[in-house]
């Protein structure tokens, strides 16, 4: 059975300048273990399909659609039952660990809390376990650094003890939304191997928020490529970048400068980001796609499957099957 | 090879930081952004500039264009050193060097319509430009950039990151200079706007025969557009060399390890890498190592890499590096 299934998600916000339409209608599924990348530009609906799944939307933002997790309706839950999920079976990673961690507060206090409020530890036992998690994401001399304070570590540290707050519960699921893009490279490949090995000795299953395609590529088993709030393709990461399907997979890839593969010139996808707020009807990438036609514009084509367990929406890749 | 269009020389920056917890007249301590930094760059071509954050590549770029002071060395201009002119001298000399920021929305005044950004380094270095001519040239440089004229007296806050990146090349080019630095011109932006910015700028510098400084920490990009690249370790000058051997044929263990970081966007390719992680993180540029500035993080260090910093060596081809065990045996970590 799978462990999360997305069925027919929407997200939308009121806001004073008309309803914003951050996620319509997006199907996925992911098994217990397995590890899914949501790849998107910005505005295309990623963070807020994690955050709808968490139950993190903003005030004014509605969700519709289905979200089980385990077998059971998680969507539009009540807090309370909501709060036995967060952490325990359900974590999260953010972009900016510093603005995620308490200031006030010492790592110590901050991570033991976790455990006493959602395991009912004592605090002798839950101090005991963040050093051994501070210790399993590699952060030296850890029993120390539990009295420090968050400003006191470098942004490559502050991920890592996120990650190791993320870990305390021994969830299922941990999101990670851009975990690396405010670090450098060299932190970020530590971070990137970090992720790698939690996956592999704690069993989670993970889903990979980030709009970097080459993170994608060494990380995630699978990768849905998502782009103004709806599934464009989805499959192995191997087939969707061996063979991407849809034109937005294609241009991204083409797009992204390689450092092993000398370019004379990037191929461009012409245009900006969509607006959110004024949506075309049909496939929302259809102003930038070079292989846009008459039914793009005005009808979203169906997210239909082909090759092996792959899924793509597009009237243009289906015209040419057939 | 040309004759330079700017040559840097042993160029130190130093920043004076108050001391954490001291009174206030205790005299502040010394922050060395850049130390005895020497490159050259010739007209119409562009040189990389990769580092880590806190490797001081914007405090160099700054110190280039004038906008912190040089503590130390010199930067000529087509041999002249600029940091000896007098106040006017430096004025004028401002039009040839211009500059193109990360933040593409920070960077422009919200309060002026994006015909008064463009033109405003023209009225202050062509004060005796027309109105009319002010406002073609402006209608020209937008055309040339990819903005329709027509919204000249339209605000920042209406464009996207991509098109305000676009005015920022604009106001930089309006001036004609011969050298443009770029600070981080593409890191805010979306990968699909990304390559149109950086498509942009290459059309350009073809067109006018500009020079670019192009800082960036993605080497990937920085690969892309640059002839040559200067590797850059807390606030050293560690590798240059032109872009295809830096990356075929990298020689500094830091400048290896870079690469070795750099994601590649290919399942194949990834797992075919071999990927060694560059254990640590940068050292406080308020107390940096003795010696070779890497020796910390560098799995070759030796004990007398403490003892003094590593002279830089031409290994040929005008090859720049600076370790003394520098090697070429092993394979490049591509």
């Amino acid at each position: 059975m799978a462990l999360l299934d997305v069925t027919d998600l929407t997200v939308s916000f009121d806001t004073p300048d008309g309803t914003v339409k951050a996620v319509n209608g997006m199907t996925l599924s992911l098994d217990p273990g397995d590890s899914l990348a949501i790849v998107g530009e910005s505005g295309s609906g990623k963070t807020q399909l994690a955050f709808a799944i968490l139950g993190l939307l903003a005030k004014n933002g509605t969700a519709g659609g289905s979200i089980r997790f385990d077998g059971q309706e998680i969507l539009n839950l009540p807090e309370s039952k909501l709060n036995a999920i967060r952490a325990n079976e359900i974590a999260m990673i953010f972009q900016d660990p510093m603005t995620s961690l308490n200031p006030y507060l010492r790592v110590g206090d901050q991570m033991a809390e976790v455990l006493m409020l959602h395991k009912g530890a004592s605090k002798r036992d839950a101090f005991a376990e963040s050093a051994r998690m501070l210790d399993a994401v590699r952060i030296p001399d850890a029993r120390a650094r539990l009295r420090m304070y968050p400003h006191e570590f470098s942004g490559g540290m502050r991920q890592r003890i996120m990650a190791a707050m993320a870990l305390l519960c021994r969830p299922k699921l941990l999101i990670a939304d851009e975990p690396t893009t405010a670090l450098d490279v060299t932190v970020q490949n530590q971070i990137m191997e970090l992720m790698a090995d939690i996956q592999r000795d704690f069993g989670t299953a993970l889903i990979l928020i980030t709009h970097d395609l080459a993170i994608v590529a060494g990380s995630c088993v699978k990768t849905l490529v998502m782009y103004g709030g709806r599934v464009m393709e989805t499959g192995a990461t191997d087939d969707v970048f061996a063979a991407p399907s849809h034109p937005y997979t294609r241009g991204l890839l083409n797009a992204v400068p390689r450092l092993d593969v000398p370019q004379e010139k990037l191929e461009t996808i012409p245009g900006d980001p969509p607006d959110l707020t004024a949506l075309p009807a049909g496939c929302p990438f259809s102003p930038r796609c070079p292989a846009s036609h008459e039914p793009c514009a005005t009808t979203m084509p169906v997210q239909e499957a082909f090759g092996a367990g792959r899924l793509r929406a597009c009237h243009a890749a289906r015209e040419a099957v057939a | 090879m040309s004759a330079p269009l700017l040559e840097t020389r042993d160029l130190s920056v130093t920043f004076k930081v108050a001391r954490q917890g001291g009174w206030p007249w205790s005299p502040p301590r010394e922050l060395q952004a850049v130390k005895q930094a020497s490159l050259r760059l010739e007209p119409g071509r562009t040189l990389g500039l990769v580092g880590e954050s806190g490797s001081g590549k914007s405090s160099l770029a700054r110190a280039i264009v004038g906008t912190v002071p040089v503590s130390d060395g010199r930067v000529l201009w087509r041999g002249e050193d600029i940091v000896s002119m007098d106040t006017a001298a430096q004025r004028a000399h401002g039009r040839h060097v211009q500059m193109v920021f990360q933040d593409p929305l920070d960077a422009l005044n919200p309060r002026m319509t994006v015909g008064q950004i463009v033109a405003e380094p023209l009225r202050t270095h062509f004060p005796d430009l027309s109105k009319e001519q002010v406002r073609a040239k402006v209608g020209q440089m937008m055309e040339r950039v990819g903005l329709l004229p027509a919204l000249i007296n339209r605000y920042p806050h209406e464009f996207s990151g991509g098109q305000c990146q676009r005015i920022g090349i604009a106001r930089a080019l309006i001036t004609d200079p011969e050298l443009v630095v770029c600070d981080e011109p593409v890191s805010a932006l979306d990968v699909s706007v990304q390559a149109q910015v950086v498509n942009l700028l290459q059309e350009l510098q073809r067109e006018m025969g500009l020079a670019l400084l192009f800082i960036a920490h993605d080497l990937s990009v920085v690969r892309h557009i640059s002839h040559r690249i200067a590797v850059m370790y807390l606030g050293r000058i560690v590798e240059v060399a032109t872009a295809s051997e830096l990356i075929a044929n990298p020689r500094h263990p830091y400048t290896k390890a870079l690469i070795a970081s750099v994601p590649i966007p290919s399942p194949k390719a990834e797992r075919a890498r071999h990927r060694p992680v560059l254990e640590g993180e940068l050292p406080s540029p308020m107390s940096p190592p003795s010696g070779c500035v890497f020796r910390t993080r560098c799995p070759i260090a030796r004990a007398d890499c403490a003892d003094a910093t590593p002279a830089v060596m031409n290994i040929g081809n005008d090859h720049l590096v600076s370790c003394p065990y520098h090697s070429s045996t092993e394979a490049s970590p591509l």
